[in-house]
């Protein structure tokens, strides 16, 4: 491969800014601040190389060391997740944060990659695109890694849903995610949607993907080998996603390309599946040392991301990129966010094994460079340098910013305005003595669109692709079996709460740890490791930054407390219109694990004449809940009190039930507390029952709103066997789990609550399933 | 003896792998077919799997439709080979003209999955002699582009001479005419349908049933059925 | 360069849904005068010469075999754009 000879070049590049020219021509006027860039992050470019960067060097920096790219404002709060740990926690951690996605030890030999990220701003300008890249990008990741995808789940916040706008982002959004990751052959297995008009403007995707590898199989983005060949592979590079860098090429410089490129990323699904394929058959054979996938700032990020983690050099020609459009500028393509596109390390040895493999799949791939033995990436445009950098300051030693915090002003007034001191002191109103009444919030609350059932979403995506799906929506979480022999599996639950955490982030945070947890636990796995992906407003607000300082900090402390480890996540700041922040909403991921999905547990009950037990206690705790929003339309107090160490007691008792075959079904309550879990329960396989609250009311001291809608934590709905009553009640009291027997189960196809409600499930399914199709369908 | 039943991958093809592990949970060999070897590796029938092959490109199935493989099953089925055709893979079928018809758009523009219930209406195929007339199964159905139409000559025809292989009950979830789920063609040996027996053959990963979660197996008897009709040839 | 245009509608017997759909788009938006939308294909074939009447001939045998399903699709016109 005669790449770095002297050889007359076939192509004549015009009017590229040369590393040459930039010593000779100190004084040129960059538009380094409209690329983002500070006066003193500009000067100290100037220090690292010695010079003023090349238009190019100029491109890579500003988007590495962009917010999206660098975690700038995010960093020294996010060090915790790494620090908060103790060994034990990090026993089964094979990768760590800072990699593409963190890996874990689920034990046969098997290993598990999954991660949480954002596509927020795209999917407001553009949803269906905005969407289905973000599932695209996800799936990569996850692939990088050496893992076979095996599911999806997505996290998604839409404006309110009466207004009109909402409905196109809803209807681009969900068609996106359907288009890609249904053509992909991912199962879609849960995640969670969210109406709030705090999200109007700045509606948030959240995408989560995992895999499952061999230990054997772990890739890592890294190219430590000089002589190693550096090859670009998958899709051609387009303009996608160039938007800001153009005004390199058309304010400063000669341009041989139109100045206005799309800012919107195109995807392919079918282009990565065949891409995902190709890939597992060259892990299989072990003909890539490392690997890394195009996503932000494409070939910039990953050459200099490879060139960094393998602590070696990379000499590019970036004339060898395959293009789609021949108009393309070397900073355009270098900042490309084509889709679709992997970066493999390949020993010169396995070239041919390479190639004949990319060939099978009619993927197209170029030769682009090799890995050098100096800490150094220099890029070629032709004859010409026009990078030359050291990759580090590039990939890693981005700015790290320390923001201004501060304390809000209106977080004083609005914690002290609880539901019992609001509607001017005499607290939102209680129909405790009207049972019809509080029937009649149960229904409007159940068919409410934040509560209701989600099929008309759920069912535009794949849940059956692969054959190994053991739970899905509307279960507590997904759960996927990665052994077939064994029946070995992993769980998965997405939460947040972005009301929690505006009334108290640090708390809030927690709650949607301790929330994904219990959701876990219930399905009958173990809890054991953390993704996050945390979307905030303008982190140079310094309320805001308050807030994700609290966030993060109850995160990691909560992930100490019940010993999961955080493996890695992602950060999204100004999520914000104007001046007005969304609520921050911290999603938490749980992944656990479950020796044999056979023994996976039903959310809802599906026998005839079983106990239904309450385990746990109910406290009067309605801020922030939904009965708060729903029924009155406020939002202030504090969020309820989460007890880790009793989620985990918990957890323990669901674990050990299961192990015993004691538990027929189980239910978490989350929000809207007893009543949607009672009628969730019931619809889930059309299995009515009879619940009692007087004893709730009774044993906590709560009134019947309290019992119905409470928001408290750490309690699970379980429906029980007759001839398991007693041995499932012992060893919840031999736990110190407080249980209580709450109801029976029967098939008469009624939910009954005494002295409340006698619905009939059909008319309760009608009001609780309708209201999205009517909303959007 | 242990009959070899050939699963095609194309490009974009998905449910290859469930396809062969229904096999397997019949008691058959799966075998592994590639788009671009014409050789079929001397199975006793096909099955053409569901999935997005070239991205639908063009129109579903249509590219699949040439590749070499395709021209080795379409010779090997007008001499009676069996052949299944599941979703992407009974379009295939279809640009085949080994079955009659064309597959469009769902009316509600949107993909849909959901366990659907399905009336048997042929049992004279190698690929649903274990079912009885008229038996009602439950077979996740997962698709964006399942509409069924032919001319009403063709329909008059399928109708006619008993070519309708399965129906939708209760609910026609793409808008197909005459509910048409599945079909076969005159000789029998080459059936298509729309939903996918194959996530319907291990308990614990079908669909829902009364009684039991995720208990549904009707789809297993398709891929017993072959077995049963090599066993009988 | 010259191109051959083939241009590929649904039958005229035929559902065609995405029409439909746009049509009542169309009709809450006002256009009530429109009376069907029909959705077909335009598809371009690019050559790097001229381009002559076998070319025209092979190109209709093409979008009959291959780029139409001739049960549900028509060829409506195959024409040369310079």
């Amino acid at each position: 491969m005669a790449l770095f000879k002297k050889k007359k070049p076939e192509f004549v590049p015009s009017g590229v800014d040369t590393t040459a020219n930039a010593a000779v021509t100190p004084d040129k006027a960059l538009p380094y601040a409209q690329l983002g860039l500070k006066d003193d992050e500009f000067a100290r470019i100037v220090d690292i190389l010695g010079r003023r960067p090349t238009a190019s060097e100029l491109a890579m920096y500003s988007v590495m060391w962009s917010e999206h790219c660098s975690y700038k404002s995010s960093k020294i709060y996010l060090r915790q997740f790494g620090e908060k740990v103790t060994d034990e926690m990090k026993k089964d951690l094979m990768v760590g944060m800072g990699e593409n996605a963190g890996v874990v030890d689920i034990g046969e030999g098997w290993a598990v990659t999954f991660k949480v990220e954002s596509h927020n701003h795209p999917s407001y300008i553009e949803p269906f695109q905005g969407a289905a890249t973000g599932v695209g990008g996800i799936v990569r990741d996850i692939l990088t890694m050496g893992a076979r995808p095996i599911a999806v789940m997505d996290q998604l916040r839409f404006g309110a849903p009466e207004n009109p706008d909402t409905a196109r982002v809803v209807h681009g959004v969900v068609d996106g995610i359907s288009f890609y990751g249904n053509c992909l052959g991912l199962p879609n297995i849960g995640g969670e949607t969210v109406f709030d008009k705090v999200y109007q403007g700045n509606p948030l995707v959240n995408a989560l993907s995992v895999g499952a590898l061999r230990h054997e199989d772990l890739k890592l983005a890294k190219a430590s080998n000089p002589g190693d060949l550096v090859i670009l592979f998958g899709a051609r590079t387009g303009a996608d996603g160039i938007g800001g860098v153009s005004v390199l090429a058309s304010e400063t410089f000669d341009s041989t390309g139109p100045s206005r490129r799309p800012a919107v990323q195109v995807g392919d699904p079918f282009a990565e599946k065949v891409l995902i394929e190709c890939c597992l058959e060259l892990y299989h054979a072990q003909v890539v040392a490392g690997i890394q996938d195009l996503g932000g700032a494409g070939i910039s990020c990953a050459t200099s991301e490879l060139a960094s983690n393998g602590g070696a050099g990379m000499r590019v020609q970036l004339q060898h990129v395959l293009k789609r459009d021949e108009t393309l500028t070397p900073e355009e393509i270098l900042m490309s966010e084509s889709q679709e596109r992997m970066m493999g390390i390949v020993p010169k040895k396995h070239l041919k094994a390479f190639e004949a493999i990319v060939n099978k799949w009619e993927v197209e791939y170029s030769v682009i460079g090799e890995v050098i033995n100096e800490d150094r990436l220099y890029i070629n445009w032709g004859e010409e340098e026009i990078v030359n950098v050291p990759p580090r300051t590039v990939a890693h030693d981005g700015p790290v910013y320390e923001r201004p915090v501060a304390y809000p002003a209106y977080q004083d007034a609005l914690n002290a305005n609880n539901v019992h001191v609001a509607a001017h002191g005499h607290g939102l109103h209680r129909h405790n003595d009207n049972g019809s009444e509080l029937a009649a919030q149960v229904v409007q609350i159940v068919s409410s669109p934040n509560q209701a059932d989600k099929s008309w979403i759920t069912d535009q995506y794949d849940r059956y692709v692969g054959g190994n799906t053991a739970l899905a929506q509307p279960d507590d979480s997904g759960m996927i079996r990665v052994d077939e022999k064994s029946g070995l599996g992993i769980a998965l639950a997405t939460d947040a709460n972005g009301r929690y955490c505006y009334l108290d982030p640090y708390e809030g945070a927690k709650l949607a740890l301790a929330e994904a947890y219990r959701n876990v636990a219930v399905g009958g796995a173990k809890p054991m490791a953390v993704t996050n992906c945390l979307n905030f407003g303008s982190p140079e607000n310094p309320e805001v930054m308050w807030q994700f300082k609290q966030a993060t900090a109850g995160l990691a402390d909560g992930c100490l407390e019940l010993g999961i480890p955080v493996t890695g996540g992602n950060v999204s700041f100004y999520n914000q219109t104007g001046d007005v922040a969304i609520h921050p909403t911290p999603v938490v991921g749980v992944l656990g694990v479950i020796d044999d999905v056979a023994r996976r547990i039903p959310s809802g009950w599906q026998d005839e004449g079983n106990n239904i037990y309450l385990l746990g206690v109910t406290k009067d705790e309605l801020d922030g809940s939904v009965w708060s929003e729903v029924i009155h339309g406020h939002l202030g107090g504090r969020p309820p009190v989460v007890n880790l160490a009793f989620e985990k007691q918990l957890a323990e008792a669901i674990a050990a039930g299961s192990e015993q075959g004691l538990i027929a079904s189980a239910h978490d309550l989350s929000e809207a507390g007893l009543a949607q879990a009672v009628v969730e329960c019931s619809l889930r396989f059309g299995m009515g029952a009879r619940i009692w609250l007087g004893e709730i009311c009774e044993r906590d001291g709560v009134d019947r709103t309290a019992a119905l809608f409470s928001e408290s934590t750490g309690r699970v709905l379980v429906s029980v066997g007759r001839e398991d009553d007693v041995k499932f009640v012992g060893l919840c009291e031999a736990r110190g789990i407080p249980v209580l027997r709450i109801g029976v189960t029967d098939n008469s196809g009624h939910l009954e609550i005494q002295d409340i409600a006698n619905w009939n499930l059909a008319d309760l399914a009608g009001a609780h399933k309708g209201t999205l199709a009517e909303l959007f369908g | 003896m242990t009959f070899k039943i050939g699963v095609v991958t194309f490009p974009g093809t998905l449910d290859d792998r469930d396809a062969q592990r229904a096999v397997r949970i019949a008691g058959g060999e799966a075998v592994a077919l590639w788009h671009a070897d014409e050789n079929l590796h001397k199975v006793d029938a096909v099955i053409l799997p569901g999935g997005f092959s070239y991205g639908d490109y063009l129109r579903c199935g249509a590219i699949a439709a040439q590749a070499p493989v395709m021209e080795s099953i379409i010779k090997a089925a007008n001499g009676g080979l069996p052949v299944l055709g599941i979703c992407n893979g009974f379009q295939v079928l279809v640009e085949s003209h080994l079955l009659p018809g064309g597959l469009i758009r769902n009316e509600k523009q949107h993909f849909i999955c959901r366990d659907q219930t399905l009336v048997v209406e042929n049992v004279n195929t190698p690929w649903t002699n274990q079912f009885e007339l008229n038996q009602e199964i439950v077979i996740p159905l997962k698709n964006g582009e399942g509409g069924y139409i032919a001319t009403e000559e063709t329909l008059k025809k399928l109708e006619g001479e008993g070519l309708i292989a399965f129906r939708y009950k209760d609910v026609n979830p793409n808008g197909s005419m005459h509910d048409i789920a599945g079909l076969r063609n005159e000789r029998g040996n080459v059936v298509g349908l729309m939903p996918h027996p194959e996530h319907a053959v291990e308990a614990g990963f079908g669909p829902d049933m009364p009684g039991t979660m995720r208990s549904g197996v009707d789809g297993l008897k398709f891929f017993t059925s072959v077995l049963n009709s090599l066993v009988n040839a | 360069m010259p191109k051959i245009i083939v241009e590929v509608m649904p039958k005229e017997v035929l559902l065609d849904p995405a029409g439909k759909s746009v049509n009542n788009a169309l009709h809450r938006s006002g256009h009530k005068d429109i009376t069907a939308v029909r959705i077909g294909k335009r598809i371009e074939l690019h050559f790097d010469r001229q381009v002559t009447d076998a070319d025209l001939a092979e190109a209709q045998k093409i979008g009959e075999n291959f780029l139409s399903n001739a049960v549900i699709e028509d060829v409506v016109s195959v024409t040369v754009q310079n």
